[in-house]
Parts: C-alpha cells; structure tokens; sequence
C-alpha cells in the first residue's frame, strides 16, 4: 500500500517545480546555443587564411563561401542578361577616376609606340596597333558604372565589341577556353574574366568616353568595359590578352576580394 | 495561484534569438562595405551637412582596407538571415500566427494610446491579446524591414541577374540607399525594442526564451478573470 502513496505523491510536479524545470532546460539551451554560437564566431575569426594562389588575403571558410555562392547564382540564373542601357545625355561629363595602379607606376610607358600583345600559343604572340582596332565596327555603350566601393554613375563609352574582335582576328578557339586574362603594359595589375562575361553582348574593348579618345587616367589608349562586372574587373590600359583553361591570376582576388565579382 | 501561460512557440523563439547575432554581423559587415565610400549624410535645410560616424570610429575599426573582409562576411551571413526569417515567415503563415501579428483596423488608432500609456501620460490601455498594437504595427514592419533588405540586397548584389528586382527597387543606385536606410532603421528599432523589454520586466523576457509567462490569478477557477488579469499586467515588448 505504502508504494503508490509515494508514487502519487511524487508524480504532479507542483507549479513552482513546473516553472523552475522549464525555466532551467529552455535557460540551459539557450546558454549553450548561444555559447556555442560564440564558440562558432570565434572560429571564424581566428580561422586562417586561405593558401594564397590564385585568390588570396581571406580567411579560409570565407573563400569557401564566396566561391560557393558564386557559382550558386551563376548557375542558377542567367549570365545573358543585358545591362540597362541609358540615353547619351543622362552620362557623366565628369567621369570619375578610382585607381591608377598599372598607369601612375609605369612612367616608361609610350601610347606611340603601344601594342595589344594576344598570346596565342606558348610562344607565339599577335600584335595588334590602335589603328587596327579602330578599323573594327564601332559600339557604343551608356550604362550605369557601379564600383566594388558601392558608388556608381552613368558613363559612356565607345569601342569594339570583345566578341566581334576576337572572331575579327581568328581567336574564336583560344576564345573558347574558360578564362581570359588582362594585364597593363607594365604587368602591375592583371584580371582574370570567364567565358560567359567575356563574350556578353554588351563587353567592348573601349578606345572612347564620351564621343572622345579616352584619357590617361581612364585607359588610354584601349581599357576594357566589361558592364556586367564591378569596375575592378574593368581594366584600364590593356596591354596583354592571354586565354586559359584555369583561373588566370587576378589583382583584387588576390587581395581578399570575390574573383568573380560579377553583377 | 500562480499558473503558466503559454505564449511564444518553439520556432518563434529561436529565430527571434538567431536574429540578433546574425544581424550584428550583417550590420557590422555592411559598415564595412558602406564605408569604402561612405556617401550618405543628413542635411537639414541644406545647412548642416551630418555624416554618420566620427573619426575615431574610423580609426578604431581600421576602415579603409576592410572591405573585402565586410564583403566576404556579408555574403556568408545572408544566407542565415535569409534561411532564418524565411523559416519566420512560413512557420507564421501555417500556424495561423499572423493573426496575432499584423495590425488591424484601429491597430493605428491603439498604438496611439499604447504611446501614451507609455509615456505615463494615460492609465490604462486598450484591451490586446499576444501582442498591443503598437507591437503589432512595430513587428509587422519589422518583418516588412527584413524582406526589404533582402529584396534591395539581391538588387544591388546582382543587378543583372536580377535586373527586374532592381528595376522595382528604383534602380540600383536608389535601392543602396534603402538598403542603409533600413539598416538604420533596425539600429532604431534594436535601441527602441531593448527598453522596452527592460521595462516590460523578467516574466515577458522569459517568455522569449522559454515561451511561457507565469499568471498570478487570486481566484483560482474564474477564468475569465484570469485573462483580464493576464491582459492588465502584460506591459511587453
């Protein structure tokens, strides 16, 4: 008789032992996931960073993410889209100048005597004057210029369509590799591009802004404009063009920044 | 007697938590970012011109060379905030919890007396169920807050690929600047909501994390006292 007295006795928990059990399992819970989460941020911050390559400069996980979701949105929505094109009179007459690497180091540098140098094979090289390039059919872009620092303004630019001057000179096979790479005459900035923003529509190797021959500071004599990527992808004073299958090296990837850096 | 009344769900509990770190990391990031070219700032009548943060704000958080760092953080931590308040959003809609949550036709009108209830200046307050109206209309925009961020977020992400998002959020450069507002406005609402909670007192906090609140009814079968008590000395936020 005596056992289930005590059973009854002890089975209803009373209110006050009601509220202290849930009090101490959901406060418990909440201490160790909110631990944990710090446990987990603190990982984060300390993780090291990623082995420099061809990215580099962010921390191990971080790269890991940035690629992932890039190919997340690239594969999942179209890269064919085309940039919203503006009228002539909406573009800046001002057109704002970021960065000079490449241009303000290389005070050797003569535009006379500058040629675009494709690499075509391992050895072999095409080398292509202005002239040349200008002979090509015209393209004219207005578009919105946005830069990885957020601002971005309305520009007009006028040069050959990368499309049209690859197949121009016969590059339509190297053109087919995945990637192609940039650098300025002097080698000190360099951009790595994929296929698909290479060969967009709206891609032109620029030798104007605003109806006039591009300035110094914006490229001179040929920059690219590439409108489906931020302004760090756009680089000013081409003077090597090479194709590859890997990932060619890339300035601002180097230095932390997301290597697709597309839009 | 006390008696225990349940109030948040599971699910309502933990996003509400997974909210606040990851929005931390999101609003400190996106300073990062914001401050490659920190463009914005209030002037009043074109007199004073206020940019948002002072100097040793910069020097302390080494601003300049932090924006891939912010970008990188940024596009990692959006994916949770995303996964949170889209798992919000549809545990609300299917659990009917919506009703308790979107305002009604005189929310607008109570809210105004829940104000001043707050202020001290009026003694009582109208009548409310989960939430007053004034909570109503603060949760619901807040919820209104997050989905604006993310659509203005994928605008100025990738405005090609998503060049109609960016067309309905006013072009790209428009919806950058909503996308700051809205972050200012969660700062507000942070500052607004944790004084709240701090007067609301320990019983409407430990709702939020174990979900129910404790009821002190002196008579113990009168139900319907028991609501109106639950109704009076719920001040929460």
């Amino acid at each position: 008789m005596e056992q289930p007295i005590k059973k009854k006795v002890k089975a209803p928990l009373s209110i006050e032992h009601k509220i202290k059990r849930r009090n101490f399992i959901s406060f418990g819970a909440f201490f160790a996931l909110g631990g944990s989460a710090i446990v987990g941020w603190k990982w984060l911050l300390d993780a090291p960073e990623e082995t420099p390559g061809i990215t580099a400069g962010a921390k191990a996980p971080l790269r890991k993410a940035l690629n992932k979701t890039e190919l997340l949105f690239r594969n999942f929505f179209s890269n064919n889209h085309l940039v919203k094109t503006y009228p002539n009179e909406l573009a800046a007459k001002s057109v704002r100048v970021n960065s000079l690497i490449g241009l303000e180091d290389d005070e050797d540098f003569d535009e006379k005597n500058w040629k675009l140098e494709v690499k075509t094979g391992t050895m072999q090289s095409l080398r292509i004057g202005i002239e040349e390039i200008k002979a090509l059919p015209k393209t004219e872009i207005v578009f919105d210029f946005k830069c990885v620092e957020g601002w971005d303004q309305i520009q007009h630019w006028g040069g050959v369509k990368l499309s049209d001057f690859l197949s121009h000179f016969k590059l339509d096979k190297l053109s087919e590799k995945n990637y192609m790479g940039l650098e300025t005459p002097n080698g000190k900035y360099y951009v790595g591009l994929e296929r698909d923003s290479v060969l967009h529509p709206q891609t032109i190797l620029a030798y104007e802004m605003n109806g006039k021959p591009i300035t110094n500071e914006h490229g001179a004599p040929l920059r690219l404009i590439i409108p489906v990527k931020y302004g760090i992808k756009n680089l000013k004073r081409i003077g090597l063009m090479s194709f590859s299958d890997s990932r060619p090296k890339d300035y601002w990837s180097e230095q932390g920044y997301d290597y697709y850096s597309g839009l | 007697m006390k008696e225990i009344k349940e109030k948040h769900s599971f699910l309502m509990r933990w996003t509400h938590w997974v909210n606040f770190p990851v929005l931390a990391v999101m609003i400190w990031s996106g300073l990062f970012i914001y401050w490659a070219n920190d463009a914005y700032g209030i002037s009043i009548f074109g007199i004073s011109y206020i940019k948002f943060f002072p100097e040793w704000f910069y020097n302390y958080f080494h601003i300049p060379q932090r924006l891939a760092e912010g970008m990188a953080y940024h596009f990692l931590f959006m994916w949770f905030f995303f996964i949170n308040g889209l798992l919000y959003i549809i545990y609300t809609i299917f659990s009917g919890a919506w009703r308790e949550l979107i305002p009604q036709k005189n929310s607008f009108k109570e809210a105004w007396f829940v104000l001043l209830h707050d202020l001290h200046i009026r003694q009582s307050i109208p009548p409310q169920k989960k939430y007053n109206a004034a909570q109503r209309i603060a949760y619901t925009a807040i919820i209104l807050m997050g989905f604006g961020s993310v659509i203005t977020g994928l605008a100025i992400y990738k405005p090609v690929q998503f060049y109609w998002l960016c067309w309905l959020c006013g072009g790209y450069h428009f919806a950058r600047i909503i996308h700051f507002a809205l972050t200012i406005g969660y700062v507000f609402f942070f500052l607004i909501h944790v004084i709240q909670v701090a007067l609301a007192g320990w019983n409407n906090f430990r709702s939020v994390v174990s979900g129910f609140e404790v009821i002190e009814n002196t008579e113990k079968v009168n139900e319907e006292k028991t609501e109106k008590n639950g109704t009076a000395d719920k001040k929460e936020s």
